[in-house]
């Protein structure tokens, strides 16, 4: 159970308020080519290029579905550990707008391809299983753009018939933060599986977010809107911590909250109601009758569990078993499968806890400060790999590491070239470190009397004047250890 | 179940066709009885039959993934009332 200090409540003028979403999210199907149709799902080309007469709707064309997307959903739906259903049925749901040509969508209502799973949160009061009710097929819409004319409606149907899964969970979040874990799990395990892209700024993920409160205590849950088609974490937890004090203040005012269907204004960072949605929202939906139901066959679903990769879950026990890591840094590491590959390949010729520390923080502050994916890392695995190495053997100090680390950054230059070069090699030679060390004492005589008279302090002095005349090069044990031993 | 005035406004508000008062008072009458003799399949007891959604006893064939079409704006957008050569124009649509 939740340890209290981490509930996410609202304080109301009147009482203490819990905060209960469920997520659709709409994640697009990496494929080639579209759900129905076979014109290309590429993101960014010229408008309306990659339509055929299926996605515009002309009369007499009929949708056939692409088998790759079948069975990207049912690997997503193993991925959620979810039941897979071997029959399922698509319908249209009704609706009119322009970036619509059909005039309906294909979905799936009452028969997804995909029932009930789980997914996994790691949050700092420990693990929390989030149900997930459903995962179905459908087909995106297209783009229509207002900011162009001031008196049109300009629309692009590249995205029209591209398949979408959509996630349903069930209300089981309870914060902004675990929607931001939720979020974060669900496109890290769809991108180990290849099924999503999960680019947020192309729109390859989006989500409904459904806010309703309850009084803490409360069993019953209150009436829920809707904020449709969020596209970025921040945005959603924004809406939702709007969106919670509003029905809050609402219920304490004695009013009531209309179950509707709201939009999020990301610069009022604001959510209002979109009236000219609920007539809308009788879909009318019944089986497509140009579609035939989906049957699948028990093989092909055990033959895609066979082939599914170690997913974010496993592969984190399998770090802490094999690596020794903290469930901390293995969630980090395994939160997307480059990194977690990378690690792999840094540490199959270097400490391992070395390894970890030197890619959170080192590599991260590096990737963070240039805003580069772990893929377009200046600094190859390899390479990172060879540092370490020099460190643990004692060839380098750790000191040294650091500024070798950021020479290696300019064209993944070679760690081992760069150390021999610039002469970095540590001083390890106690004769040679004496040297210099009786050299620091006998040019600070004041400061040797003082320290000997009790100021010992000074102890942190004496090291970094030695590592200064040493160029950094000094191994700090053995100085540590000549230096008491003179000072004494 | 009858389809009363109503109900047909609404659907066809919802279907984008638009009916007089004649119109809707005549499908009105019509809708109610055509319910009327579907429900008449409501005396059979179905509740040992699963619900059918395709008379066709086969399943849904697939297509590989392959792109084997697009790259056609003009032809479709030749048959658009207005355009700008490369999107469709419609009448602003905005929440």
């Amino acid at each position: 159970m939740t340890a209290k200090k981490f509930d996410y409540l609202i304080n109301g003028d009147k009482s203490k308020w819990e905060v209960i979403i469920g997520l659709e999210v709409h994640a697009q199907v990496l494929s080639k080519s579209k759900l129905f149709s076979p014109s290309p799902t590429k993101f960014g080309a010229e408008p309306n290029t990659q339509v055929s007469l299926v996605d515009t709707a002309f009369p007499g064309m009929l949708p056939v579905i692409n088998q790759f997307c079948i069975e990207q959903s049912i690997k997503t739906g193993l991925g959620l550990k979810a039941k897979i259903n071997l029959n399922s049925v698509f319908d249209r749901k009704n609706y009119f707008y322009a970036d619509l040509p059909q005039g309906y969508q294909i979905s799936q209502y009452k028969n997804p391809i995909v029932g009930e799973g789980e997914i996994v949160l790691d949050m700092p009061y420990g693990t929390k299983k989030v149900g997930i009710e459903r995962l179905h097929l459908e087909q995106d819409a297209g783009k229509s753009i207002h900011d162009i004319d001031p008196d049109n409606s300009y629309v692009d149907l590249n995205r029209s018939g591209v398949a979408l899964m959509e996630i349903v969970s069930k209300p089981d979040l309870r914060s902004p933060e675990e929607v931001n874990v939720y979020v974060k799990k669900l496109r890290s395990i769809m991108r180990y599986l290849g099924t999503c892209d999960g680019n947020m700024q192309e729109g390859s993920l989006r989500a409904d977010v459904n806010v309703s409160v309850r009084k803490v205590g409360d069993k019953k849950f209150g009436t829920r809107c809707e904020i449709k088609n969020v596209n970025s974490i921040r945005f959603m937890q924004l809406a939702i911590e709007y969106e919670a004090r509003r029905q809050v203040e609402l219920l304490e005012s004695d009013k009531k909250v209309n179950q509707e269907t709201r939009l999020f204004d990301t610069k009022k960072n604001a959510t209002r109601s979109m009236r000219s949605k609920e007539e809308a929202h009788d879909y009318r939906y019944f089986p497509d009758p140009d579609l035939l139901p989906l049957k699948l066959e028990q093989s092909l679903v055990d033959k895609l569990k066979k082939e599914l990769p170690e997913l974010p879950d496993e592969k984190k026990e399998r770090f802490i078993k094999e690596h020794n890591l903290s469930p901390y840094e293995a969630n980090i590491l395994v939160s997307e499968k480059e990194i977690s590959d990378y690690y792999e390949e840094v540490i199959k010729k270097c400490d391992k806890k070395l390894a970890t520390n030197w890619i959170t923080v080192e590599l991260f502050a590096l990737l963070n400060k240039k805003n580069l994916s772990i893929l377009q890392s200046p600094v190859s695995a390899r390479n990172l790999s060879k540092l370490i190495k020099m460190i643990t053997s004692g060839k380098i100090s750790g000191k040294i590491a650091k500024d070798v680390f950021v020479k290696m950054q300019v064209d993944d230059k070679d760690a081992e070239q760069i150390v021999e070069k610039e002469g970095l090699i540590q001083q390890s030679d106690p004769k040679e470190l004496e040297k210099i060390i009786t050299k620091v004492i006998s040019n600070n005589k004041d400061k040797v009397e003082q320290y000997k008279s009790g100021k010992e302090k000074l102890f942190g002095f004496f090291v970094g004047q030695i590592m200064k005349a040493s160029e950094g090069k000094a191994n700090p044990q053995l100085v540590n250890e000549i230096l008491r031993n003179k000072l004494k | 179940m009858s389809i009363d005035k109503d109900t047909v406004k609404h659907i066809s508000k919802l279907a984008r066709i638009s009916l007089d008062d004649k119109k809707i008072a005549n499908l009105s009458k019509d809708l109610s009885s055509i319910m009327k003799f579907i429900e008449k399949l409501n005396e059979l007891n179905t509740d040992k039959t699963s619900p059918l959604t395709s008379i066709i006893n086969a399943s849904l064939k697939s297509r590989s993934d392959e792109i084997r079409d697009g790259k056609i704006r003009d032809q479709i957008l030749k048959n658009s009332p207005e355009t700008n050569k490369e999107f469709f124009v419609v009448p602003k649509v905005i929440e």
